[in-house]
């Protein structure tokens, strides 16, 4: 028996969630075998790669779009609303929250960087502790061939267990050298008040972190792609005459689970896409009262037509020419919910989000591009699935 | 286990395996030395399965893409202690697969989802930029 199909007006209700004044409804997904009875549900690689024809329409007609929107069920698709180098936001539709939400963990917290992890101190006779210094330090987000980054290894640490640990080399330690020292500015006018032009090195900066590439890092860190701090600008500490810090840090890979300082996303968030529906009129001087309780560009006014003043049934009649409510651009909205305190929208509108409508928002601390982030992170979950898959062999046997 | 299962698998030995993908992330001190525990009381179509170091990040994805399999009666997942870095996956199934292909079947689901992420990410990322690039110089 072939499986049923539920119709696209049933797939479009499955993909709402109802958000209410005070609940929320139909939550959980239900696209698993048997969940409804006689449709399929199975896992089909090809449903999910299948191109809708909705992105080659896209930017035809509003109306078109409407249409085609309601066509899509299992297949993935990938919008884009921003790609800097710093910032990258994207929607990724057609996903489970399972998955989605793996790819915002592994974002977080399981994706290589470089971070300053131990830090040798020679001297320092600043006023910042030197545990309180090197804890800083770590904090600093660094920045370098990415190349080079994955061609470096882990650092083993020696365990509780026992286990050797790797000495350092050119292949899992990065060296960098703070080595300043605070003294008077001879030609500093008599009357100067700013530290900073009369001392020498007042004030200590992340961009006086000097790489000392070892080995094969010379091939890799050069030119513009030496380690370097993402913001030159951070302030380490603040000198004065006589005050010196002389230390040698050493940076390893590791990854945000392990510390903070290793995560590579300043955030990595996402948010269901909000879903307007307005069920009956809203006219005239309640639509203005409307539209404020939604953020600015989300509700528009139009005015009614007679076309639709004329059809019956249609709750505009005899309203030609007043204004209404519509929804001009939900993606924005903030689903605040204060339409739903007023008794006269209570009604007449219904909220949701779509449930497989991801807007990610990545925000890169600058050691990758945000939008190659995210494709490290599929890499990780997949690198994960493979060795875990190899693993079974041995149960297997 | 059945004789099928272990048929599947391909002869490794004889196979001339292509460098793997990240030779960087191979000695990974987080994946390395973990292995999967089959608690007791498992039979053929019904186990659990405990992962050594693992978190929700790959348990409910991976639970998602076990429950897409047809031949699955209930497939959840666990981390009985939050102080013990182990995941518990539980799997039934039908009589016409066993717990441990189901399990096998899920990973190979969820890499191609993540084949199909990738390649459709990288071609809207592509496409976007183009398309910004082309506006800037308008």
């Amino acid at each position: 028996m072939a499986p049923l199909v539920p119709s696209q007006e049933e797939l479009q209700r499955r993909r709402i969630i109802g958000i209410n004044a005070e609940t929320v409804t139909n939550i959980p997904s239900t696209d698993f075998p048997g969940h409804w009875p006689g449709e399929s549900h199975g896992w089909a690689v090809d449903e999910f790669q299948k191109v809708c024809a909705q992105t080659f329409f896209r930017a035809i007609t509003c109306a078109i779009e409407q249409i085609l929107t309601i066509c899509i069920e299992q297949n993935f698709q990938v919008e884009f609303h921003r790609n800097d180098q710093f910032e990258a936001s994207f929607s990724l539709i057609g996903l489970d929250a399972s998955v989605a939400n793996a790819f915002r963990r592994i974002l977080m917290a399981e994706i290589p960087t470089i971070a300053i992890e131990d830090v040798f101190i020679h001297n320092n006779t600043s006023v910042i502790q030197d545990e309180v210094l090197a804890q800083r330090l770590g904090l600093i987000p660094l920045k370098g061939s990415v190349e080079g980054i994955n061609w470096m290894q882990w650092f083993k640490k020696a365990t509780e267990e026992g286990g050797e640990e790797d000495g350092p080399c050119d292949f899992n330690t990065i060296v960098l050298h703070l080595d300043v020292e605070c003294y008077k500015n001879e030609h500093a006018a008599k009357d100067e008040q700013d530290p900073r032009k009369l001392y020498t090195n007042a004030h200590v900066y992340a961009k006086d972190l000097l790489f000392t590439p070892v080995g094969r890092q010379e091939q890799y860190f050069v030119g513009d792609n030496v380690i370097a701090p993402v913001n030159p600008d951070i302030l380490i500490a603040k000198l004065r005459p006589g005050q010196a810090i002389q230390m040698e840090l050493h940076c390893q890979k590791g990854i945000g689970a392990d510390h903070a300082k290793f995560s590579p996303v300043a955030t990595a968030s996402y948010r269901l896409l909000p879903d307007i529906k307005i069920e009956r009129p809203i006219l005239g001087d309640d639509a203005k009262k409307f539209a404020k309780c939604f953020p600015k560009g989300v509700i528009g006014l139009e005015s009614v037509t007679s076309a639709e003043a004329a059809k019956r049934g249609s709750g505009y009649e005899g309203h030609a020419g007043e204004q209404k409510a519509v929804v001009k651009d939900a993606f924005s909205d903030t689903v605040s919910r204060e339409c739903l305190r007023h008794d006269e929208f209570k009604d007449k509108v219904k909220l949701g989000r779509v449930r497989d409508h991801f807007i990610f928002n990545v925000e890169s601390t600058g050691q990758f591009d945000s939008d190659v982030l995210f494709l490290e992170a599929v890499k990780v979950l997949k690198l994960k699935c493979n060795r875990w898959k190899r693993g079974l062999t041995d149960l297997m046997a | 286990m059945p004789e099928s299962v272990h048929s599947q698998d391909p002869d490794q030995s004889m196979v001339d395996a292509e460098q793997p993908e990240q030779e960087v992330v191979s000695n990974d001190p987080i994946l390395e030395e973990r292995q999967i525990v089959v608690l007791p009381g498992a039979t053929d179509t019904a186990a659990s399965f405990q992962f050594e170091g693992e978190g929700h990040t790959m348990g409910n994805a991976l639970r998602y893409a076990i429950m897409k399999n047809p031949a699955v009666e209930f497939c959840g997942y666990t981390i009985p202690h939050p102080s013990d870095a182990k995941m518990h996956v539980r799997i039934q199934t039908t009589d016409s697969t066993t717990a441990l292909e189901a399990l096998e079947k899920g990973f190979n689901d969820l890499m191609d989802l993540c084949d199909v992420v990738t390649e459709k990410f990288t071609s809207a990322r592509d496409q976007f930029n183009e398309e910004s690039g082309n506006r800037m110089e308008v």
